[in-house]
């Protein structure tokens, strides 16, 4: 699909190298122990991978930064989608920062960030606003020269390690549109780590509540305009989404890979399982979604790099490709039978981690509302 | 469907309140700690629950499959791992009580009776042997008052616990089906090795071993019916317990839907209960539907069981195929109906989308069974 951009190829094949070599033998243990290697997280940095989106001058790609993210997710969730949510969340936590930070704010922090190879979290959700972030309940309020902070986030991706945090919070009583950015630093009085989840999958990540409890900002740490929060928030989806759908692709690439593998050496009823034609029906159908999921996904990332509204086929890359992960997963343990159900075996771990990709970054049903809304207003 | 007698009433009450109280305060540190549910063993010993398909001639309860598939159903919306301990057991027996002759049963089965806690196992499957049982490699020899066996299992269900294991093994290699003969193999009977028990994605409250025959000497006596009649007893016991899977895939898919529809009504986001979104009607709609035609299907497959009727081996295939995807497909809609909190271990619904996929698997993959029904259609 790149054979025309020369430089995404030799990123591609880069990046597929490293991770086949470097990250695919250590991502079991990164699942069973819950902890990311550094050797990974390393790697992702010595690679470049972890400020593909940042300004050029400090690290960042100098264009099709919305494809490389996604081409970089794709094949590191290959072998490991623990590792790839690293880079997603690197992206989705500095995209308020980078596009709502000051001058003086950026220039301060950016250098920070690649020299000490500091982790940005994105503390949205809460036990109450789920899908429904205008129900946000943190609050912002300006005091002085500064705003205090204080409510209670949870699902936070790399909470517990990372030094930044984009914190979305509410500074007037206007649902989604009295929402506002702020940049916390880790160590400001009254951040807190709260309770580490045991999740299903994605298990390397650490992700966690965070409770601010009247944590002082100075003003300049607002990110874009007050109550304008909202909107960074979609505009950042528009990154995010197709990455999502990227790091679904990579887990249904992942597990189809393997399926093939298994479905060639393994030999029943007297002839390679691959050659049962209830196999075949099932190869075929992966393959056709992982095209599919594909086609979305980096056209979506394409519209996104060129600055052309992606919004719908974001939204569509995330859905298709999700929904196609969590197929493939489940049909690749199928035709590893028994074997497939044991921990032995990538497949089960891949399986675990797609469901993820189903849920986060606005649940698929949320995806359907978008895509429909996008047509509604076309159509209008 | 007919309505339940009051013998069904009045064990369904008793399984439902000792679930409630025992069973399902347990099962998420079963999974946790991959803990055999040996309390379980205990309580269905005492309420003549463990063996509910022994005759009443050897001292059983000889329960009705109907009512057993709801007694499995019951169990298995709470503690999926407990209900497989108990289709272990029965699948274990099954092979005596379908096919021993009058001095083996009298010498097993009457040990199971009252509130005996022996456990039992079914040994078929290998590591080259699985959907192709014939492709089995484990060999039983004559030799003198014996059979010598040596060879290979894998994946069997309780076999580190159980007393009593009904081994299959080819007595004539040449002769394909015809060749396979079934004994009974007591647990400390020399040249018994375990092997390792599986790390499994889900189910982790049962038990999978490998064991190894090492010229494992078997008196002839032990021999379930007559040489040669092992595949066509395996694949009784198969039919049977389709159902008993089909059963258990119900009762999972049942308890994730339970947990989703509470959570329905108390999740408010965009202002109101989740309940009042129509994309969440429709998953639950659609959701609910699915699970009571399984329901059905397995009722349907289950009384054609108990009136010995031939079109229960068509009916089974249905049923498992059936009720095993719906449970695969109604625990990963659960998960999502939950959002993030589904994918955190604290809510169950992720235990239950583990546990599913074993259905879809186990007692013939959802490939063999539709296989099997195909065939029961076309070729009749």
């Amino acid at each position: 699909m790149f054979n025309d951009n020369e430089e995404l190829r030799i990123a591609a094949d880069t990046i597929r190298q490293a991770a086949r070599e470097r990250i695919a033998p250590l991502a079991a243990a990164v699942d069973a122990t819950g902890e990311l290697d550094n050797e990974v997280l390393s790697l992702l940095w010595d690679l470049g991978l972890m400020t593909l989106v940042f300004p050029p001058e400090h690290g960042g790609a100098e264009q099709s930064r919305g494809t490389l993210l996604c081409l970089a997710v794709e094949e590191i969730a290959r072998h490991c989608a623990s590792s790839a949510l690293m880079l997603i969340i690197q992206a989705v936590g500095s995209y308020p920062l980078l596009h709502g930070g000051s001058p003086e704010l950026l220039a301060r922090l950016l250098p920070r960030i690649v020299k000490n190879r500091e982790l940005v979290a994105y503390l949205v959700s809460e036990p109450g606003a789920g899908s429904d972030v205008g129900a946000l309940r943190t609050t912002a309020v300006r005091d002085g020269d500064a705003y205090v902070l204080s409510g209670t986030k949870c699902f936070s991706t790399n909470g517990p390690v990372a030094s930044l945090y984009t914190v979305l919070a509410r500074t007037s009583e206007k649902g989604r549109d009295g929402l506002s950015f702020f940049l916390v630093e880790r160590d400001t009085a009254g951040l807190q780590v709260g309770k580490i989840e045991k999740k299903l999958g994605q298990r390397g990540s650490q992700t966690s509540e965070m409770y601010l409890d009247q944590v002082r900002v100075p003003v300049g740490n607002l990110l874009g305009e007050e109550d304008k929060g909202f909107r960074l928030a979609m505009m950042d989806f528009d990154m995010s989404r197709p990455a999502i759908g990227a790091q679904a692709l990579g887990i249904a690439q992942g597990a189809f890979g393997q399926m093939v593998r298994h479905a060639k050496e393994r030999r029943t009823f007297g002839q390679q399982l691959c050659e049962h034609q209830m196999i075949q029906q099932i190869i075929a159908d992966s393959a056709t979604l992982i095209e599919a999921s594909r086609g979305l996904v980096y056209r979506a990332a394409a519209q996104y790099d060129k600055g052309v509204r992606n919004t719908k086929l974001a939204s569509m890359g995330k859905l298709f490709a999700s929904d196609a992960a969590m197929k493939i997963t489940t049909d690749a343990i199928q035709v590893f039978g028994g074997y497939g159900y044991m921990q032995d075996y990538p497949v089960e771990r891949m399986f675990r981690d797609a469901k993820l990709t189903q849920i986060f970054e606005g649940a698929n049903q949320i995806q359907r509302l978008v895509i429909a809304r996008e047509i509604l207003k076309e159509t209008a | 469907m007919k309505h339940l007698s009051q013998e069904q009433k009045l064990t369904l009450d008793m399984v439902r309140d000792v679930v409630a109280r025992e069973i399902a305060p347990l099962a998420r540190e079963l999974d946790e700690k991959s803990l055999f549910p040996y309390h379980a063993r205990d309580l269905f010993a005492q309420l003549g629950l463990l063996n509910p398909l022994l005759p009443a001639e050897y001292g059983g309860t000889e329960m009705e499959i109907a009512t057993l598939a709801m007694v499995l159903e019951e169990i298995s919306k709470s503690c999926a791992s407990t209900a497989l301990m108990l289709i272990a057991q029965i699948d274990g027996m099954l092979p005596i009580i379908h096919g021993g002759s009058p001095a083996l049963k009298e010498k097993y089965l009457r040990r199971f009776a009252g509130e005996s806690k022996l456990l039992c196992a079914l040994g078929a499957t290998e590591p080259e042997a699985g959907s192709d049982l014939l492709a089995m490699k484990t060999r039983a020899v004559r030799q003198g008052d014996n059979y010598v066996l040596n060879g290979q299992k894998c994946f069997i269900t309780s076999g580190s616990v159980a007393d009593v294991i009904s081994v299959y093994a080819y007595t004539d290699p040449g002769k394909g089906p015809k060749g396979i003969s079934a004994f009974v193999v007591e647990r400390g009977t020399p040249g018994l090795v375990y092997g390792r028990n599986e790390s499994k994605m889900g189910m982790r409250g049962s038990v999978n071993t490998e064991l190894f025959f090492e010229d494992m000497a078997i008196p002839a006596e032990n021999m379930i019916g007559a040489e040669g009649t092992g595949f066509a007893n395996l694949m009784q016991t198969l039919t049977t317990n389709r159902v008993f899977c089909a059963a258990q895939a119900v009762g999972i898919a049942q308890g994730a839907l339970d947990i989703a529809i509470k959570h329905t009504r108390d999740r408010v986001q965009f202002g109101k209960t989740i309940a009042h979104l129509a994309p969440i009607q429709f998953m639950v709609a659609d959701m609910a539907t699915a699970v009571e035609a399984s329901r059905l299907l397995t009722g349907k497959a289950a009384a054609l069981l108990d009136a010995r009727d031939p079109k229960a081996t068509l009916y089974g295939g249905m049923a498992k195929t059936m009720a095993s995807d719906t449970a695969m497909s109604v625990t990963t809609d659960s998960v999502q109906i939950l959002g993030g909190s589904g994918y955190m271990k604290e809510n169950s619904v992720e235990r239950m989308m583990r546990d599913a996929k074993l259905t879809q698997i186990y007692t013939g993959t959802n490939q063999i069974t539709r296989m099997v029904t195909g065939r029961a259609l076309l070729f009749p």
